[in-house]
């Protein structure tokens, strides 16, 4: 029953989307949408390793950028083959990526793993802005096609794009938590010896986490610079996006898939009013502050909050 | 070529004295107290705004000035603890949530700095920028001309003295013999009537406290802007993995190294390599030997 609930609210807000298109005129919304799901995206993201697993990524700006940077490769190379294709590709490569990063750092210790992972966003930035094709440092620009076909205008395209990835990301994410993968992934977590002696096979299990997490920030990042219509390497690999990915499920809750989801709806909708209505500036200074109160104040986020209180009120029951 | 070569590894060993300076307080922290202070690069760059504010408004050298605020820095770094061991140690959190809430704080510094001075490069005045000590005017070397820069040369004395001060008062009295042991055997430490968090603390404020000068030394090297410190991370753990977690001497050694590492690649093979140096250095050594290279095995 609550499987059908599940599947029944995903096709719901997918519908509800493209209609929104249909109807909705003023662009900004499409926007502002857009720059929450991919916030949700990366969130979710980096539960999967973060939350589920217990690994720390501090490098996520690098993969999210990966994905940016395939999408830029593949204008450059193909002649501007559709963004759809670029969709497909940028997971796959920044999946391996992950697993490569997963099979040589995730032997550390969590620490020596976190910092491993700020490690390979330097290198991956060092080696974009000396690479000429891509733009290096001095950035690429994309011209957005004219025709769209169904749509009214490109934006709206895209954010039915960010929509489906972030669905499936959803859904991706969910499998995880609840299937045995996610006991394994969370039997890490509290312990990776008593895990690894119980017979889960916790480097596999670990890449899979690495793998799905890389594969997920570089489908964030992949439609990327169609929104911005210019990539340059600092502002692609900025620290916000790492950031803002730890930020969202720990503000929404680490331990279940929906965390990221509640934390990234709250996180982005925060930051898009500020942005319009304040400074950008002062945006920033809030997500550091929102989350530095919450790691400190409320560890297990909202969803916690949320468990500490029912678990409350029922014990007033009794 | 053997005149760049020579002239890139004296580069090289006066930029490492000064990382010696930047992963001196993380080699307290990191190395011997297990507290993962990612946001130790950004205490640094507050040092170095705190170097330019007075150096703008007063005039006063900013190294001199860094060593006037020592005692704040160290008020900063309990402070910084305290909240650390109420929130986080205490609970037993410090895995996932202190490095997240490390990476806040380090975060917040930033935003507050740009809000503060903007994103500009801001550089100080002091008398020894701008001049070279030549070599070739003490030692006949033939061909060769080596220069010391004076805004290296100064900042690589200030560190190395730095650095030799804090291995002899870590070795030598009573609070830093203290540390190494809260380092060691916390359980034994509370036998013998010491409080741990209390030597913890102090240890914390001395790292915090190195991170002043090291800031007024990064300002006197070259011009700062917020986000530098962010390249900082990388260098500094590589240093204190690669220096074997917590000691001294395999810290400002293991600077040295990268130092080296940096200036080659630099004159070599093209500054925008640079960076990717020290990350690439820790990768290797976080892949085949975790322990660093004067670690323990």
């Amino acid at each position: 029953m609550k499987l059908n609930k599940f599947w029944f609210i995903i096709a719901a807000v997918f519908l509800i989307g493209i209609a929104f298109t249909m109807v909705a005129d003023n662009e900004f919304y499409f926007y502002a949408t857009y720059a929450v799901m991919q916030l949700m995206i990366m969130g979710i993201a980096w539960n999967i390793l973060g939350g589920f697993t217990g690994y720390v990524n501090f490098g996520s700006g690098g993969f999210f950028a990966a994905g940016a940077y395939t999408t830029v490769f593949l204008h450059r190379a193909f002649d501007a083959p559709p963004l759809l294709i670029a969709v497909l590709v940028a997971p796959m490569v920044c999946g391996l990526i992950g697993l490569g990063v997963g099979y040589f750092t995730l032997r550390l210790k969590g620490v020596y793993f976190a910092i491993a992972t700020l490690a390979v966003a330097i290198i991956l930035e060092t080696i974009v802005v000396n690479w000429e094709f891509v733009g290096g440092a001095g950035g690429y620009y994309l011209l957005i096609p004219e025709n769209v076909v169904f749509f009214d205008s490109y934006i709206e395209w895209l954010f039915v794009l960010i929509l489906a990835i972030t669905l499936i990301a959803i859904i991706v994410s969910r499998y995880l938590n609840s299937s045995k993968i996610g006991q394994g992934l969370a039997a890490i977590r509290d312990d990776e010896l008593a895990a690894e002696s119980m017979g889960v096979p916790t480097l596999k299990l670990k890449l899979i986490s690495t793998t799905v997490m890389g594969g997920l920030m570089g489908a964030a990042g992949a439609p990327f610079p169609y929104f911005i219509t210019f990539v340059e390497p600092v502002s692609a690999f900025n620290l916000l996006v790492a950031v803002m990915a730890i930020a969202v499920p720990m503000i929404g809750g680490t331990a279940s898939w929906i965390g990221p989801v509640i934390g990234g709806l709250l996180l982005g909708t925060i930051q898009e009013t500020v942005t319009v209505n304040i400074s950008s500036e002062l945006n920033l200074l809030i997500v550091g502050v929102v989350l530095v109160g919450f790691i400190s104040l409320a560890p297990q986020g909202i969803t916690g909050l949320y468990q500490d209180f029912m678990r409350k009120r029922r014990k007033g029951n009794d | 070529m053997i005149e760049l070569f020579i002239n890139a590894v004296v580069a090289g060993v006066l930029l490492g004295g000064f990382y010696a300076a930047v992963a001196l307080g993380l080699s307290i922290v990191f190395g011997r107290l297990d507290i993962v202070n990612i946001a130790h690069p950004a205490f640094v760059i507050i040092g170095s705004y705190m170097a330019f504010y007075v150096n703008e408004n007063f005039g006063l050298d900013p190294i001199v000035t860094s060593f006037l605020f020592l005692p704040v820095f160290f008020l900063l770094g309990i402070v910084m603890y305290r909240f650390y061991y109420v929130c986080f140690e205490r609970t037993g959190q410090e895995s996932l949530s202190g490095l997240a809430y490390f990476f806040g704080i380090m975060f917040i510094i930033e935003v507050l700095i740009i809000l503060v001075y903007g994103v500009d490069y801001r550089n100080v005045q002091a008398p020894y920028i701008g001049h070279s000590l030549w070599i070739n005017d003490w030692i006949p070397l033939g061909d060769f001309r080596v220069s010391l820069p004076y805004r290296m040369l100064v900042p690589f004395v200030v560190a190395a003295v730095v650095t030799g001060g804090v291995y002899l008062y870590l070795s030598k009295t009573y609070l830093g013999r203290a540390i190494l042991a809260v380092s060691q055997d916390r359980v034994a430490l509370q036998l013998m009537g010491a409080n741990p968090i209390k030597v913890k603390q102090w240890a914390f404020g001395i790292a915090i406290a190195t991170a002043a000068i090291a800031g007024a030394l990064l300002i006197v090297i070259h011009p700062v802007e917020p986000s530098v410190g962010r390249l900082y991370i990388g260098r500094v753990f590589a240093i204190v993995i690669l220096g074997g977690m917590g000691s001294i001497s395999g810290t400002f050694f293991a600077a040295l190294m990268i130092g080296i590492a940096e200036t080659l690649i630099s004159t070599f093979i093209g500054p925008s390599w640079a960076p990717a140096a020290a990350y690439g250095i820790l990768l290797v050594t976080l892949a085949v030997r975790p322990q660093g290279l004067f670690g323990r095995a």
